[in-house]
């Protein structure tokens, strides 16, 4: 075991290179670069001894990868925002074609106009693509994180693409430290990709042809089923690596003094981290008030969340919107309590264009919607 | 290497989907004899994915990845480094791609892959329109050709994608046509000899498309060669020499056919001809194809 101090992107690439994933495949964008930058010193160096594709776009960059998952071997890739965008439709098609290709994505403000800084809108307009998403909160997570994403994507249960998100600049460009596992570890953990299937010539088989109604339906629900499963399999992956590594960061959720909480706060991400803060400050006021940070957005952790909605009033924080709507979190939030809870939820959007969330930020949040003084749905911190 | 000899073996299988005089149905059997088993293909949204059958059948016996309309380069790019990381190096990687999704919408990871020196043969069958999703415009549409979006004739002149190709200096790159067996097997069997991205581009008239009788399906291929609207060649590391009718034509050995020859035969051409006779278009075309050999001639190769 060593200490690495570094930054989010270059932690995410260290696991990912210790993954050992036969073809990378990715194009530049910032915030995500200096991830995609490492890679490359890792192959300049004889670290990585994968290929390493640097495409002319994202959305060649999710093609390749999808054809070397095809091909049988594990795959990674990193993007960010307009790239993550561009790559929409084959997201859609790695999901539906069950390959087991995991990225991580830098999460950033979509333009016009030009802005570099943390948004999660990018990610959560994903959410429909059939793609597990996880939200980190600290360097170390994002290093634990990137290697459970291998372990999960390719469980023969699951079988689906996993994107780990981490947000611009707060996470991706601030060096803290992370415990780095020997590598011996991660090969015991990870084992060697063996795909359920792939193009084989001596099996030779028509992947994505035209497919009836019938048949396309039983491939949704072969979908959502795997998501279902990789629910249930996420709290046993994450389990098994903090019994090797030491390091466990929650599982569908992070819980945080939530033991007799009458309020409890829902965040995700770099806020997520920050909400951990004010908890202490608000406990300290004597509040009772606890943190449940979603780290999984898909699959939702809908009977998670029932179980707090029986146990607290809820406080939701989004760094996204559905335009039109509210944030996304609280939307789900409160479909999964429907019917199953009268616990009352106000939902913030917050930090959106990167705009800074501090932990009074939070605080002040937290304590308007204890005193019952918020609105259903409220905007933080802009200028009526 | 004669007909006769070509392999017994097929690997596209019979009853598949296409129409009847399919060019690409031509133009695929001949090239996975030459191919052989080895191959794998991938094939983006056109024809082909029609041809391939429903699920749960399909029409081929090598394996076949699907792929988005733009990204036949950039999802074999990926098959590719996977098969060279896994040792296969035995195995031929195929894109095998329609018109629209050559010159139009897969250019950029067209363009892209052959930068990058991937290994693999890219093969265009180009019957000059969007024909699977029902006979539009692309870039490869000559001038004056009736789509079914441009009702008129095509206001535009088609780009020239070989020119476009041989700018990126690849290793091999070819034109053929499904008219010409022996051309076409010749010239798969070379580009799977050499190291690198290959692009070998295949004229497919197409019957429902250009608006002639099914059965006339290879002859319109060879009036198009003997008219030079179309025409057989390859570039081996630079060095570009023309086969067949076309060397002929280019050394003036024979003498090129007017353009009128060819496409009066063709229904997307007969606004031209009827009520009366389209002079100042059917100039602009023939002027079209003569510039065309003249930079041939100037640029390309050394008579």
């Amino acid at each position: 075991m060593t200490v690495m101090m570094d930054t989010g992107n270059r932690i995410a690439a260290k696991a990912a290179v210790m993954a050992k994933p036969e073809v990378v495949a990715a194009y530049p964008i910032t915030p995500q670069t200096t991830l995609v930058e490492a890679i490359a010193e890792y192959v300049a160096r004889g670290e990585y001894t994968g290929e390493y594709i640097c495409v002319e776009s994202e959305h060649s960059a999710m093609c390749a990868c999808i054809g070397a998952s095809a091909a049988g071997s594990r795959t990674f890739t990193a993007t960010s925002s307009h790239g993550l965008l561009l790559m929409h439709e084959m997201l859609h098609w790695a999901a539906l074609a069950r390959l087991p290709v995991v990225m991580c994505n830098i999460n950033r403000v979509i333009g016009p106009g030009w802005n570099i800084w943390v948004d999660e809108n990018d990610s959560i307009s994903q959410r429909d693509t059939g793609w597990i998403q996880f939200y980190c909160s600290s360097n170390q997570e994002i290093f634990d994180t990137v290697i459970q994403a291998f372990k999960l994507a390719e469980h023969e249960k699951v079988v689906l693409p996993v994107m780990v998100n981490l947000n611009a600049f707060i996470l991706s460009h601030t060096s803290m430290p992370a415990e780095i596992p020997d590598q011996h570890v991660v090969d015991e953990y990870l084992g060697k990709y063996v795909p359920k299937w792939k193009l084989d010539i001596d099996n030779p088989t028509t992947f994505g042809n035209i497919i009836g109604p019938v048949h396309y339906y039983k491939v949704r629900r072969a979908m959502q089923d795997a998501q279902l499963n990789a629910k249930k399999l996420i709290p046993q992956i994450a389990k098994e690596w903090s019994k090797l590594s030491g390091y466990f960061h929650g599982d569908l959720l992070e819980y945080y003094k939530c033991d007799g909480a009458e309020h409890i706060l829902l965040s995700m991400g770099a806020i997520g981290a920050e909400s951990k803060i004010a908890i202490d400050e608000l406990q300290k006021a004597g509040q009772k008030i606890g943190l449940a940070r979603v780290r999984v957005i898909r699959p939702f952790p809908t009977e998670e969340i029932i179980k707090l909605g029986k146990q607290a009033d809820l406080v939701v924080i989004d760094r996204n919107i559905s335009v039109g709507l509210e944030g996304a979190l609280f939307t789900e939030v409160k479909a999964a309590l429907y019917g199953e809870s009268d616990a009352k939820a106000t939902g913030f959007i917050a930090g959106l264009g990167g705009k800074d969330v501090t932990y009074k930020d939070i605080e002040t949040m937290c304590r308007k919607s204890m005193k019952g003084k918020a609105k259903e749905q409220e905007w933080y911190g802009v200028e009526e | 290497m004669a007909l006769k000899d070509f392999p017994l073996d097929e690997c596209l299988l019979q009853g598949n989907a296409s129409c009847p005089g399919c060019p690409a149905t031509i133009g695929l059997r001949l090239v996975l004899k030459a191919l052989g088993r080895k191959t794998i293909m991938v094939v983006p949204a056109c024809c082909t994915a029609v041809i391939e059958s429903l699920y749960p059948h399909t029409s081929f016996d090598v394996p076949v990845m699907n792929i988005a309309f733009e990204a036949a380069a950039a999802g074999a790019s990926g098959v590719e480094a996977a098969l060279r990381q896994q040792g296969r190096t035995d195995i031929t990687v195929v894109a095998w791609a329609g018109d629209g999704g050559t010159y139009d919408i897969g250019i950029q990871a067209l363009s892209g892959a052959l930068e990058r020196g991937t290994n693999f043969i890219y093969i265009c069958y180009n019957n000059q329109i969007y024909s699977n999703t029902g006979i539009q415009r692309s870039g490869a549409t000559p001038f004056a050709a009736w789509t079914t979006t441009t009702v008129g004739g095509k206001t535009e002149f088609r780009k020239e994608m070989g020119e476009i190709i041989l700018a990126h200096h690849i290793p091999y790159a070819a034109q053929t046509c499904i008219s010409y067996p022996e051309d076409l097997y010749c010239k798969i069997k070379k580009a799977m000899s050499i190291k690198g991205p290959k692009y070998i581009e295949i004229l497919a008239p197409c019957p429902p498309g250009w608006r002639f009788s099914m059965d006339k399906t290879v002859e319109m291929g060879r009036m198009a060669v003997d008219t030079g609207a179309w025409s057989l060649w390859e570039c081996e590391n630079d060095v570009m020499t023309f086969n067949g009718k076309s060397k002929l034509i280019l050394e003036k050995k024979v003498e090129r056919k007017p353009v009128e020859d060819w496409i009066k035969y063709q229904g997307r051409f007969s606004h031209l001809f009827k009520p009366e006779r389209d002079e100042k278009r059917l100039k602009a075309i023939q002027e079209h194809v003569d510039l065309l050999w003249e930079r041939y001639r100037k640029c390309y190769v050394k008579i």
